[in-house]
């Protein structure tokens, strides 16, 4: 067996055996699953509040009409004053007063209807009751009239633009939300893939930096075959654990959504529930994503992103001593990570194929991360080609650079160096 | 027969020399004593010969020919600042440490289960290097040293860290490897063990040789013709007086419960060791104790050292 392939691992083993690494690994889809029902379950608790609402509404153009449910009741305080009633509505602790003006026209084109409130009211309230009484208040109209309803509906059409691009396929307002979603959430998985075991990367050559043992490891192997180790086993390690999430993810994703689903198709989006024809054109359009292009891409990507910027890691934890000696450095590492995830989330999502998301998927140091986001929308094969291709020539470069701070900070002691030094080192 | 030959090695870190054409030869089957004061470039030296720092000019031979890459498998190095993986297990580091250094996974083990009977270590293999004591930490450093039977150990302050049984053990585990064979580079600040162990010695001051040879030798050639001399007598001064007439003679310290007078008799040139013996029989004096003052290397390594500055 080579050095090279001992080291990876050794590196390899020591990650994945960290007590830390396999209850991170098991735990978080657990954890995360967790959130999202207690997420939905407290968000379904704050809605079973009942609300009852006082009703002024002298002409009853509209208190008939206002049915109670589980969540809203109504209680007429018409024959009192309005302001006696917005007291009583005060003193009995009622949610709010919902007054309706006397009205003089018999159709009403544009009522001054006001909702008088202790607390602001919950935007949801204020739309469900407005839609409410627009409804009651134009069928009133329609009646007044002399329009029939149920005529009136039938005239009525819906439009839905059949949106496609002009290789025919089919795209729709759903699907470009989809998009979103699974761009980003690839994109912002890369970035914290990156940060997560870069960081490992880094705390690794300290350690072994600190604890000496790498004077060593460097008198039988070459330094750069040590930090290449490093940083591919480490990587490893990475994508062991992403492929346990992914398999752990889907399976508890499964099980829940077949425990959930049947029962209360809403619970995970209790505010607006959807029904299941909507569930059903959801998992559609996920299914209509070019899903194995965005996994080959995430798994390309990942590689090429995570290589560029753990040797950036594995220089960095060279040049210092300890971890709190790290932060001045941390900057390149951040900034480049943060300008992806931002430009990904404001121009991608407004303009996939835009100047500023095509240029930034290209510059190496955010093209993983912009590049994953504007995937799922559709990007040309040979688009991506280019970009790996930048990326992975920059890899090289910035692993080669690396070495070159690598090889001399890890037997340097004592003092943080500057910039300027390392720069001093690069030109060694 | 050299097994290290060293030519002209020199070395600068920016404009600060660290090694000035350096040159020696360490013959085989040997121990070979790198001393030096603190930042002389002994650490410099050893990383160059471990090939973790190049040097700007110079050669390096090892059993006659240049010194390869792949000559690190036959060096075990055994750094001042010892080091392992905290939280590996004993029996994995040693393995790992080892096919690093070209063993395979058997043969590695074997020669493990070796070293552990031969430096009394049992039932450790499984515990990690954190929950193990300084001492036996550093048993397992030396048996990551040795394992890959380098015939060249270069073994920086080996007897650090380990208590008088312990450095015992080691030491004669040193002069062991050197009867089955191994050659070996030790630097060490503590001069009893260049005493014990060394057959040659270079020193190294301000990134020159300034001193090297065999001890023997060396010391030879440091001797300055001086000898202890202890004796009873009740007219010891004015004995005292007579030698001082004939030879220079200074009081001196040294451990002698009898004699009442303890002086350093210098000889003097074309006197000879029994003139000296001579004239003190002849005072009828009696003589508890007379030995040659040989410098300790210890002496010659402050005097080097301050000779040149």
């Amino acid at each position: 067996m080579g050095n090279l392939s001992l080291i990876i691992k050794r590196e390899y083993l020591a990650r994945i055996k960290n007590k830390a690494f396999i209850i991170m690994t098991f735990l978080s889809p657990l954890l995360v699953v967790g959130m999202i029902f207690l997420v939905a379950y407290l968000s379904s608790v704050n809605n079973d509040e009942k609300k009852i609402i006082a009703l002024h509404d002298v002409q009853e153009l509209i208190n008939k009409e206002l049915p109670n449910t589980n969540q809203l009741a109504f209680v007429d305080f018409s024959n009192l004053p309005l302001d006696q009633a917005i007291m009583r509505a005060d003193k009995e602790n009622l949610y709010g007063l919902l007054y309706v003006p006397a009205l003089e026209d018999a159709a009403i084109s544009n009522p001054n209807i006001e909702f008088f409130a202790k607390e602001a009211p919950s935007s949801f309230l204020v739309s469900d009751l407005e839609q409410k009484i627009s409804r009651i208040i134009t069928d009133t109209n329609l009646a007044n009239a002399g329009i029939d309803k149920t005529q009136m509906q039938q005239a009525q059409t819906k439009v839905n633009l059949q949106i496609e691009d002009f290789d025919g396929q089919s795209t729709s307002k759903l699907a470009g939300y989809v998009k979103m979603v699974f761009g980003g959430a690839a994109g912002y998985l890369l970035m914290m893939f990156i940060i997560i075991y870069g960081n490992m990367v880094m705390r690794s050559v300290i350690e072994e930096k600190t604890n000496r043992i790498v004077e060593i490891i460097i008198s039988s192997v070459k330094p750069f075959q040590l930090m290449l180790g490093k940083i591919t086993g480490t990587s490893l390690a990475g994508l062991t654990q992403f492929l346990i999430w992914l398999i752990l993810g889907g399976f508890l994703l499964l099980i829940s959504s077949s425990l959930i689903a049947p029962n209360e198709p809403g619970i995970a989006s209790a505010a607006t529930p959807v029904n299941s024809d909507e569930m059903a054109l959801l998992f559609q359009n996920i299914m209509a994503l070019p899903l194995f292009k965005i996994s080959l891409s995430f798994f390309i990507y990942f590689i090429g992103g995570y290589f560029l910027y753990s040797a950036i890691y594995a220089a960095i934890g060279a040049a210092v001593d300890s971890e709190t000696d790290t932060q001045q450095f941390m900057f390149p590492i951040i900034i480049p990570l943060m300008l992806g995830i931002y430009v990904g989330f404001f121009t991608v999502i407004e303009n996939p194929h835009g100047t500023v998301a095509t240029l930034f998927s290209h510059i190496p140091l955010t093209s993983p991360i912009v590049m994953l986001m504007r995937i799922p929308f559709g990007v040309a094969w040979w688009e991506v080609l280019i970009s790996l291709s930048i990326l992975f020539a920059s890899v090289f470069f910035v692993i080669m650079m690396a070495a070159k701070i690598y090889r001399i900070g890890i037997l340097m002691y004592g003092k943080k160096p500057t910039y300027k030094e390392l720069l001093k080192w690069l030109k060694n | 027969m050299n097994l290290l030959e060293i030519k002209g090695l020199t070395k600068k870190y920016g404009d600060k020399l660290a090694l000035d054409c350096f040159s020696f030869k360490v013959p085989k089957n040997s121990v070979f004593g790198l001393l030096g004061p603190n930042g002389a470039g002994k650490t410099t030296l050893i990383r160059i010969l471990n090939q973790i720092t190049q040097p700007d000019s110079g050669e390096i031979y090892l059993d006659d020919r240049p010194l390869k890459p792949k000559d690190v498998e036959l060096i075990g190095y055994l750094p001042e600042e010892r080091g392992l993986y905290k939280s590996m297990k004993v029996v994995e580091q040693i393995i790992y440490l080892a096919q690093l250094k070209g063993m395979s996974k058997k043969d590695a083990k074997k020669r493990m289960l070796y070293w552990f009977d031969r430096l009394n270590i049992k039932g450790w293999g499984n515990k990690k290097i954190e929950e193990l004591s300084k001492g036996m930490a550093q048993k397992i450093q030396f048996i990551v040293t040795v394992i890959h039977n380098p015939p060249l150990l270069i073994l920086d302050e080996p007897f650090s860290g380990f208590d008088p049984v312990n450095a015992n053990l080691i030491k004669n585990e040193i002069l062991t490897l050197k009867e089955e064979g191994a050659t070996i580079i030790l630097s060490t600040h503590r001069m009893e063990n260049v005493e014990e162990l060394c057959d040659n010695i270079a020193l190294i001051h301000k990134s020159k040789k300034v001193l090297d040879g065999p001890v023997k030798t060396i010391k030879n050639n440091y001797r300055t013709q001086t000898y202890e001399v202890g004796f009873q007598s009740e007219r010891a001064e004015e004995i005292t007086r007579q030698l001082s007439n004939n030879f220079t003679v200074q009081p001196a310290y040294f451990k002698n419960i009898t004699a009442q007078a303890k002086l350093h008799v210098k000889l003097n040139d074309h006197q000879s060791t029994s003139s000296l013996l001579q004239f003190l029989i002849d005072t009828e004096v009696e003589i508890t104790h007379f030995s040659e003052l040989v410098p300790s290397i210890n002496d010659i390594f402050i005097k080097t050292v301050e000779q040149h500055g």
